[in-house]
């Protein structure tokens, strides 16, 4: 197990900007998520410390070697490819054991050692098929068996899930945790899916348009995501945000929007900074923390009603506005809810985030910025 | 009712008519079969009476055509080789490597090899081999072969190479794999039903080709099949039916048997796409 570092990597391709002056620190034994949308440099990131693509400036270290322009197979890195990678000629044996073949190991002893970690993924009994013959679900634990095989300081996760339907894709995701839990190995894990960084991770860089907008635990990101780009990705849904007109007046301060109430609020010093030049900021509030409005609440929000979505254990109560922007509440509740055509949504104070026109968070007093 | 009976007498003359068209294409074959045993064989259609190999004894006291057949196996193989092992290692090397503008290169090259292999490039093809000193000899014919089928083949194989996913080699590199036995253990296998056809294709084609080592060849001992089989004509020029029938039998042999291996050993398909 090894750490990983990058020193000011950037990736180009052409005039595409992939990655862009990247500075990230691994610790050994982290399991790291790169969550963003496609395009957002991720996967160009866990290629470059896979050594499949070269960095066009920066630095890469694995552990205190610097593998920036090293071989893959010098590496001592393990992968799981998002379409499995599996050898269509060869049978799970000879797939699992591929790496340890590579490594001059002897056939017996190669095999018995796919064999053992086939067994411990259930798909021992497996071992003379094709690739070809066995499920997704299947050719997804092969694929991790193989990069299990043999010892690794650092392995690789290509949206190693994103192939499997929704069930397995949760049984699958379980098992991985479970796996971080029992090896404690150091792991990159590239995801467009935020519950599964979120489920998986120690910590999530989101990714934007080459940067890492942030990188925290998962938790922070959810309780403090940096920007509105973060906000608006994790969670599920995502947060809900609203334009608002700001000002401060008798210490306090007061925020308006059409068919918006919300209490005066106290004055954080970042607050107070972003409304020197201007007057707007965004209002963010989970959809977790909103309710169906009884008459009393600090806060609240009223539009037409959009969409009633009735999930099982929680409702999604979804209230539109005027200019088309939406508000979803998610409501924990196996009963039904019946709503007239306006529907008003409270929330309490201590939910609101607010971020700067930029969109940038704007921290409480005496929360870390 | 009238345009039940309509469709059903269309049915009928549709039946009719690609059975005509069926036999008529069918009566070459036949003869092809019946003659070589039959030792008064003529133009016509026969049955064999008496059912005999006297033609094929004859044939095989003929040396020089029998030595044409081993000289048309060493002129095919050789070529294959050639055109199997360039086109794989050159098509592979096009479609993995970021060269600028690969696909002009296999467009140029394409064009070029229908000018090789065609009679126009006759003349200086002749001129060159005779420049290098290569004129009578087996390798002229099979570097000239190689020549014009390997950018055909470069084409059919890195349009195959270009459908298999990247993350094949990637995975086996990650996994501690040089290159070369990247290529070796992983590429080369899954690339091999596409090597399979286009070898298939070059041996059918350098085989039956006349006009190259016609021109190329001059000892009578080193020509192959395709130009031996003009021993089994008179000096007249009237063709030796019953011989020609049983060198044209043993001729064809070679070629149905590759097709006969070929699809029992590897079958003429790809691997199928792991469902993912």
């Amino acid at each position: 197990m090894a750490s990983i570092r990058f020193k000011g990597i950037t990736k180009k391709f052409g005039e595409f900007v992939a990655v862009s002056d990247l500075n990230l620190e691994m610790n050994d034994g982290e399991f790291v998520c790169l969550l963003g949308p496609s395009g957002c440099g991720k996967t160009t990131t866990l290629r470059m410390i896979a050594g499949l693509e070269t960095p066009t400036s920066g630095q890469l270290l694995i552990g205190d070697r610097d593998v920036t322009f090293l071989h893959p197979k010098d590496r001592k890195i393990s992968m799981v490819f998002q379409d499995y990678a599996l050898y269509p000629h060869m049978n799970l044996a000879d797939n699992i054991a591929y790496p340890l073949k590579v490594r001059g190991e002897a056939e017996a002893k190669r095999h018995a050692r796919a064999r053992e970690v086939a067994d411990v993924l259930k798909i021992g009994h497996l071992m003379e098929r094709m690739p070809s013959q066995i499920s997704g679900g299947q050719q997804q634990r092969t694929s991790l068996a193989r990069a299990l095989v043999y010892p690794s300081e650092v392995y690789l996760f290509d949206e190693p899930l994103s192939n499997l339907d929704a069930k397995l894709r949760l049984e699958a995701r379980g098992f991985l945790n479970h796996l971080q839990r029992d090896i404690g190995m150091t792991a990159v894990y590239v995801t467009h899916d935020q519950a599964e960084a979120m489920a998986l991770a120690t910590r999530v860089a989101v990714m934007d348009a080459g940067k890492v907008v942030q990188y925290a635990p998962p938790m922070e990101v959810y309780r403090r995501p940096a920007t509105t780009f973060v906000a608006n990705f994790v969670g599920s849904p995502p947060m809900n945000l609203l334009p608002v007109e700001a000002m401060i007046a008798d210490g306090a301060l007061h925020l308006e929007a059409d068919r918006v109430s919300v209490a005066p609020l106290p004055v954080s010093r970042a607050v107070a900074a972003a409304l020197k030049g201007s007057s707007k900021l965004t209002l963010g509030v989970r959809p977790e923390h909103l309710s169906i409005a009884r008459g009393g609440e600090a806060n609240a929000i009223t539009g037409q009603l959009f969409a009633n979505e009735n999930m099982g254990p929680e409702k999604l109560v979804t209230l539109e506005r005027d200019d088309a922007a939406r508000f979803t509440a998610r409501i924990f509740t196996d009963e039904v809810i019946a709503l007239e055509a306006t529907v008003t949504l409270g929330f309490a104070s201590e939910h609101i985030h607010l971020f700067d026109p930029a969109g940038a968070r704007l921290p409480m007093d005496g929360e870390p910025a | 009712m009238t345009r039940y009976l309509g469709l059903y007498f269309a049915r009928i003359g549709f039946s009719v008519a690609t059975a005509l068209i069926g036999v008529f294409f069918a009566l070459p074959l036949v003869w092809f079969i019946f003659a070589p045993f039959n030792p008064r064989a003529e133009l016509g259609l026969s049955i064999p009476d008496p059912f005999s190999l006297t033609n094929f004894e004859a044939v095989f006291q003929n040396g020089f055509a029998m030595r044409g057949l081993w000289n048309s196996l060493v002129q095919s193989v050789g070529g294959v080789i050639l055109v199997g092992a360039g086109a794989t290692l050159a098509s592979y090397a096009l479609s993995r490597s970021p060269i600028p503008g690969k696909s002009l290169i296999t467009y140029i090259l394409l064009l070029f090899s229908s000018v090789v292999s065609g009679s126009a490039a006759m003349v200086p093809i002749f001129l060159i081999i005779n420049g290098i000193g290569l004129i009578d000899t087996q390798i002229a014919v099979i570097l000239v072969f190689a020549g014009g089928l390997l950018p055909t083949a470069m084409f059919i194989l890195r349009d195959f190479i270009d459908s298999i996913p990247k993350s094949y080699e990637e995975s086996a590199m990650v996994a501690g794999a040089s290159p070369v036995q990247a290529f070796f253990d992983v590429a080369l296998p899954v690339i091999r039903p596409g090597i399979v056809v286009v070898v298939v294709w070059a041996f059918v084609s350098i085989w039956g080709s006349f006009l190259i080592p016609f021109i190329l060849l001059r000892s009578s001992e080193k020509m192959p099949a395709s130009v031996a089989i003009y021993s089994f004509y008179s000096e007249a020029g009237t063709p030796i039916v019953t011989l020609l029938a049983a060198y044209s039998l043993l001729y064809s042999l070679p070629v149905v048997i590759l097709y006969l291996f070929v699809s029992w050993k590897f079958g003429f398909r790809f691997f199928g796409g792991i469902k993912a």
